[in-house]
């Protein structure tokens, strides 16, 4: 009934105008604008305003479990190098649907969540059903300090998550080869990083090469439908094509509910990527990142 | 030839003073983050080096004020700018272990590296005008024009730093291309001081 009255009205709106997302909260925290846009059932966080068609995290209320953007699904790559983390790192929260899947995986892993911005905890913790668990411990503070101090206190994960956006771009102490190699030293034997990265910047060039440089294996993920690119990176061995095939046959059960397709990653993990060797590497004293970047 | 000589340092002097201030950041990052509070360390210890700069600057002019002893406080400001090249990470590394949280680190770090300097570069502009005021009702007008050249260096300084400077060397160069600026500058006072001097 509802819907036969309601569809010729919606055709109309449509028709009239695009349908516009509703803004459910805005507010100004000490780092940056946040946003929370509502669009059906579709829930986004969004970082500035300026550039209002860039969300940060998105959220199906009808279906929570499911990763609606392609990055987050491909976050979860590194499984085929490490399937069975026990102590997960995610640096830079968003609406925390990373942390809620490798909740619902791994129910006794470890997590450390690093957010600089309490701000983005709050509004995740309320708008985006993320809840942290009893084994799981939100830090909110300075990535590069937190790993620094984990470094020295010999701290250590099988599974670490570089996801530190600001509205703008990564920022720039995160992305040097001095800090990558801090995130090294804290990865476990055995341990993957999964970093999240753009693929159309003229910095793709400058942190292939500064990944290059400080892991032995780095490998690329990219995926048609997306601009976002993922790096794998790993002190230890890479696996095999065979060992990949079947780690991702073993994970396609447990990753339906999120929409994940880990067939899909396998295939287009590229360990062989090509980029500009040349490429100056960044450091903690080249990394003139939002430069670089508009060139 | 002499007043263009102490504007032309002046102008000198406010730049270096911003763009250390800007790289102050870039600096402190690996250590104690990107946090507002960083931020907040960086630009207390400025101002209040600044403050106490210009109180010890218009002091020092009371006693026999000369160009020569004004080159002195650039030679002093590249001196005091050294250990931030030498031992920055040294005194970040030691501060790092001893203070757990990152803003009284931050302040404390941000009070050995740039406190010394700031001070000695802080004492240009009082000293300054000392130099070139000759009758009181020209004070204010000399004072304006001084504030506007080293204020306006302040402003080439910062936008050149964040604009070009880190696109073109690295943090260390640009410290060290600092402290060469300050002793050429500290060189031209000196040499305006003898030409000037032998044809008076």
């Amino acid at each position: 009934m509802i819907r036969r009255t309601l569809l010729p009205l919606l055709v109309l709106l449509a028709a009239a105008a695009p349908l516009r997302a509703e803004v459910i909260h805005e507010e100004a925290s000490l780092y940056r604008n946040i946003l929370v846009r509502q669009l059906g059932s579709e829930r986004c966080l969004l970082f500035t305003v300026r550039r209002s068609d860039r969300n940060q995290s998105c959220i199906d209320l009808d279906d929570p479990d499911r990763l609606v953007f392609p990055y987050a699904r491909m976050m979860l790559a590194g499984l085929l190098v490490n399937p069975e983390p026990k102590r997960i790192l995610m640096v830079g929260l968003g609406g925390g649907s990373l942390p809620r899947t490798f909740t619902a995986l791994f129910p006794e892993a470890k997590q450390d969540i690093v957010e600089i911005d309490e701000a983005v905890v709050r509004v995740a913790e309320e708008y985006f059903l993320f809840e942290p668990t009893e084994r799981m411990e939100v830090h909110v503070r300075d990535a590069r300090v937190f790993v620094k101090r984990a470094l020295a206190a010999g701290e250590t994960w099988d599974y670490v998550m570089l996801d530190a956006f600001t509205g703008d771009y990564i920022p720039e102490h995160l992305m040097t080869r001095e800090f990558l190699e801090e995130v090294r030293g804290v990865l476990a034997p055995g341990g993957v990083l999964v970093a999240n990265t753009f693929a159309s910047s003229q910095l793709y060039e400058h942190e292939s090469a500064t990944y290059a440089d400080v892991f032995p294996h780095v490998a690329e993920l990219r995926l048609p439908i997306t601009l976002n690119r993922i790096l794998l990176a790993t002190a230890d061995g890479w696996p095999d094509e065979e060992t990949l095939a079947a780690r991702a046959d073993a994970l396609v059960p447990p990753l339906r509910r999120f929409a994940v397709d880990p067939r899909t990653l396998a295939r287009n993990v590229d360990p062989d990527f090509e980029f500009d060797r040349q490429a100056r590497v960044l450091t903690d004293q080249y990394a003139p990142v939002n430069l670089l970047r508009d060139d | 030839m002499r007043n263009a000589a102490i504007y032309l340092l002046a102008f000198t002097g406010g730049f270096t003073i911003m763009s250390i201030e800007l790289l102050g950041g870039r600096i402190m990052a690996p250590w104690f983050g990107t946090g507002v509070y960083v931020w907040g360390s960086i630009i207390t210890v400025f101002m209040v080096a600044l403050s106490i700069g210009y109180l010890v600057g218009g002091r020092l002019s009371l006693a026999t004020p000369s160009l020569s002893r004004f080159g002195i406080l650039f030679l002093g400001g590249a001196l005091f700018i050294g250990p931030l090249l030498f031992f920055g990470t040294e005194v970040m590394a030691w501060v790092f272990e001893r203070w757990e949280d990152p803003r009284y680190g931050s302040l404390l770090a941000a009070m050995v590296l740039f406190f010394p300097p700031t001070v000695m570069l802080g004492m240009i502009s009082p000293y300054s005008v000392r130099l070139l005021v000759r009758q009181t009702e020209h004070s204010g007008n000399v004072a304006g024009l001084l504030y506007f050249v080293s204020t306006f260096g302040s402003a080439v300084g910062t936008l050149g730093t964040s604009f070009y400077f880190v696109l073109w060397f690295e943090v260390d160069t640009i410290i060290a291309g600092l402290i060469g600026l300050l002793l050429l500058a500290a060189v031209a006072g000196i040499v305006v001081a003898r030409l000037t001097e032998t044809r008076a």
